[in-house]
């Protein structure tokens, strides 16, 4: 389906056809996203599986330095004449086998210890482990105190460090496994009677035929430490129970298992309430914040567009200015001119009128919030369909005026088909984007009013400013972690299913 | 159909479209005005010497809020007062982001150029995995994690620290590669194949060939991860806590509006608000088209 098949249908059929494509489109794209998981799963399994086939025959088939490879790392490449190869490769195991033995296997033990005791009053949790048995429920948690902190565990160094333990070791896999395999391959290119490369030529290949290993693998070391291993220590502080209680150091946390979801689901009324609304309430302000900026946005691009306009640069810099100050700046502005004292309502009691509590009232607030992001993200808008505008094919116009098709219907029929078509990707980004807009909830309300009908929360709180408040008022770790956990799962589950619909990454090869 | 109705038609059609401009003139001006002014408002107020108003102008205008970010007298002697003992170390912020910003700005750029140069011109074995990879860690917003980024700071003692701030901002860059990415892809490939059958390595048409047609993108990127730090709250607030000296310009201007310190520091705030936001705003208008071809995708060819 065209865009210009589309343009030239009757309306009827236009219609007819928007309606079928969403229904049919939504089952397909649902459909299609578990088909990807099921593709990728089978292809992860396949790849595992020959791994392993791999393995065993590159052993059988192997000679007596390829053998002696699979337990001590870099002896085949060095029995093949590879000899800086192989010391690389018997670096890595030393190494390894250093780290694990000094660090690494006792945080791999201490993730799941039982208890320990301090002293004869108190027993702590040996790290990160199970409840222990005899812990002394104190109402003031005053009994946890611990005189001599050398002996405890700091908890999140313990979960920190296991899962950089497990990072090493996956990591320490693929190394062993790229020693079997080259180590093979030396083999057989003896076998031809050719000599294997030497360490020179080889760390040449980094510049050239593996440039991109040479290119990934700090990005790759950057993105594994500061936002992978955050993402799983995070995923598993919703299992513990991480929370003001429970700060290391001094006093440790331990697994409670699925007990933090439960909580937010149904087991505590006020926490489920509380998601409940918010998650209601992020969704409506997510939907009317993205669709008054577009439309409003759009129909403010075609007025400064329009052809008889003059001082076309003039308008476009005056809203672009505002969309350029800084939105921390300019939100606390709005908020400073809509307090209820502020030169808003000054100036609307100066009428005669009474004040109104743009930020006070939980209503209020709410309509406000969505109009102040009116006021910060059309020019964006406006900005991005300026450019789509100036790119729809002139003829289609000349055309469309020569069959007698007048201003409005041009736009009904041509400008907003085009926009939209071309926007619908921009479309869905902006909503999961409004979905955690953060800066305009917190800056305009702080997420207030607050409401004791909220754990910890106010009446235009979205999850994201929630998870905010648990992290840095309440240090609800744990539950941040959880309510972390649903945001993602919202976004991706939107995104994917929108990536699936949308065609853009098919063409990423058209250029070259 | 007569000579005098055409022209009367003509003449009210004219006349039609003559109101819709004018109509449409008249709209734009209102939203112009609604737009500006309360940046209008800001800007007056940072030259206000009436303290904080619930009036729309100021009665009398001063420069003291812009000399007051720099420089404190001591209430009880009048001394100047050393800017490590400032109430509000303005310059300190000032200095602070500015740290941050150079430095992730140059660590991102290089991040971001050797991911999408990596993805859009060679091809390897793993490259779909990688990009899919990417595209569903894109989707975790960055602070959801951020305690466990907090806590790993603590433990490799880098707690309250700007470097922190630094290794936060820049060490993910590697994600952001869409944009560049797509600037990549419009680089003729036969550029690439011309200096392969010359005998240049990958690493050579990288440095050589196509950094020098990519300076756009690279002012680009450099220009958004610089502006980055200015206008984060989140991060900063989370990470440094009560480091007063450690804190970066947008932070330290948000606890000029807390209630103790809001009446007396308001138009200070102002001042502080107008000076950050004038560079900023020129860098943004000055890239405004490269922001728009990186939303849409590429879909802007103006």
């Amino acid at each position: 389906m065209d865009f210009l098949d589309y343009v030239q249908m009757t309306r009827g059929q236009k219609i007819a056809y928007n309606i079928k494509s969403f229904f049919t489109g939504i089952p397909g794209a649902i459909a299609g996203l578990f088909a990807a998981i099921g593709r990728l799963l089978k292809k992860l399994f396949t790849t595992i599986g020959n791994g392993f086939k791999g393995y065993g025959s590159r052993f059988v088939k192997g000679d007596i330095g390829t053998k002696l490879s699979y337990v001590i790392m870099g002896a085949g490449s060095m029995l093949h004449g590879q000899i800086g190869k192989g010391l690389c490769f018997l670096v890595t195991e030393i190494a390894y086998i250093y780290f694990m033995m000094t660090f690494g296997l006792s945080y791999i033990t201490k993730i799941y210890s039982t208890g320990v005791q301090v002293d004869e009053k108190t027993i702590v949790d040996g790290v990160i482990g199970k409840e222990p048995p005899h812990y002394e429920v104190d109402a003031l948690f005053g009994a946890r105190q611990v005189t001599n902190l050398d002996t405890l565990d700091d908890s999140n160094k313990v979960l920190l460090f296991f899962v950089l333990t497990v990072l090493v070791c996956i990591a320490f896999f693929a190394v062993y496994i790229t020693n079997t395999k080259s180590a093979y391959a030396s083999q057989e290119i003896k076998a031809s009677g050719k000599k294997p490369m030497n360490f020179l030529e080889e760390m040449k290949m980094f510049l050239d035929e593996r440039f991109h290993v040479t290119l990934l693998i700090i990005p790759v070391v950057g993105l594994l430490t500061f936002t992978v291993l955050p993402i799983i220590f995070t995923i598993f502080m919703a299992f513990t129970n991480y929370d003001k209680a429970h700060q290391p150091p001094g006093n440790m946390y331990w697994w409670v298992g699925f007990k933090n979801f439960a909580e937010v689901f149904y087991s505590s009324p006020l926490k489920s309430q509380t998601l409940g609304k918010i998650i209601v309430w992020t969704f409506v302000w997510a939907i009317f914040a993205t669709f008054t900026n577009y439309i409003l946005g759009i129909v403010l691009a075609l007025m400064i567009n329009k052809k008889e306009i003059k001082f076309k640069g003039f308008w476009r810099t005056m809203f672009v200015v505002t969309a350029a100050v800084p939105q921390f700046v300019t939100l606390l502005i709005m908020k400073l001119l809509l307090a209820n004292a502020g030169p808003v309502n000054s100036v609307i009691t100066g009428m005669g009128l009474s004040a109104i509590p743009f930020l006070s009232d939980a209503n209020w607030a709410r309509v406000t919030v969505i109009i102040v992001n009116m006021w910060v993200g059309i020019p964006y808008t406006m900005l991005i369909s300026s450019g789509l505008l100036m790119n729809i094919p002139e003829d289609l116009y000349e055309s469309a005026r020569i069959d007698g098709a007048n201003a409005f219907q041009q736009f009904t029929k041509i400008t907003f088909p085009y926009i939209f078509f071309v926007t619908t990707p921009y479309l869905i980004t902006t909503f999961v984007g409004n979905i955690n807009n953060f800066n305009v909830i917190f800056f305009l309300t702080g997420g207030g009013p607050d409401s004791t009908d909220y754990y910890k929360a106010g009446q235009t709180d979205l999850l994201v400013t929630w998870l905010y408040k648990l992290t840095i008022d309440s240090k609800d770790y744990n539950l941040a972690a959880v309510i972390g956990i649903i945001v993602f799962i919202i976004c991706a589950a939107g995104s994917l299913i929108t990536f699936n619909m949308s065609k853009a990454s098919k063409n990423e090869e058209e250029f070259s | 159909m007569t000579n005098t109705s055409t022209s009367t038609m003509q003449s009210g059609y004219a006349a039609k479209k003559k109101a819709i401009n004018t109509l449409i003139y008249v709209i734009l001006a209102i939203m112009v005005i609604i737009w500006i002014s309360p940046i209008v408002w800001l800007v007056l107020a940072s030259f206000s010497g009436d303290g904080v108003s619930t009036g729309v102008v100021p009665k009398t205008f001063t420069l003291d809020n812009y000399i007051r970010l720099f420089v404190e007298h001591d209430p009880n002697t009048g001394e100047i007062v050393p800017m490590s003992e400032m109430r509000f170390p303005y310059l300190q912020w000032i200095i602070n982001t500015f740290i941050v910003a150079v430095l992730s700005c140059v660590i991102s750029t290089l991040l971001i150029l050797m991911v999408s140069y990596a993805f859009s011109r060679l091809r390897f074995k793993t490259r779909k995995t990688f990009l899919n990879l990417g595209l569903i860690l894109g989707m975790f917003p960055g602070f959801m994690s951020m305690a466990a980024t907090y806590n790993i700071m603590e433990i490799f003692g880098l707690k309250q620290q700007l470097l922190a701030l630094v290794i936060v901002y820049s060490a993910g860059a590697g994600l952001g590669y869409q944009v560049a990415k797509g600037f990549f892809d419009t680089i003729p490939r036969s550029l690439d194949e011309a200096a392969k059958i010359d005998g240049a390595t990958r690493n050579q048409i990288f440095w050589i060939i196509i950094l020098p047609l990519s300076k756009p993108i690279i002012v680009y990127t450099a220009l958004t991860t610089f502006i980055g730090p200015w206008a984060d709250y989140i991060f900063v607030s989370y990470f440094m806590k009560d480091n007063e000296s450690a804190y970066t310009v947008a932070l330290g201007l948000f606890k000029m509006l807390s209630n103790e310190t809001y009446s007396e520091y308001f138009t200070v705030f102002c001042a502080g608000a107008v000076l950050i936001a004038i560079p900023i705003t020129i860098l943004f208008v000055i890239m405004q088209r490269f922001y728009v071809a990186g939303v849409t995708g590429g879909a802007v060819k103006g």
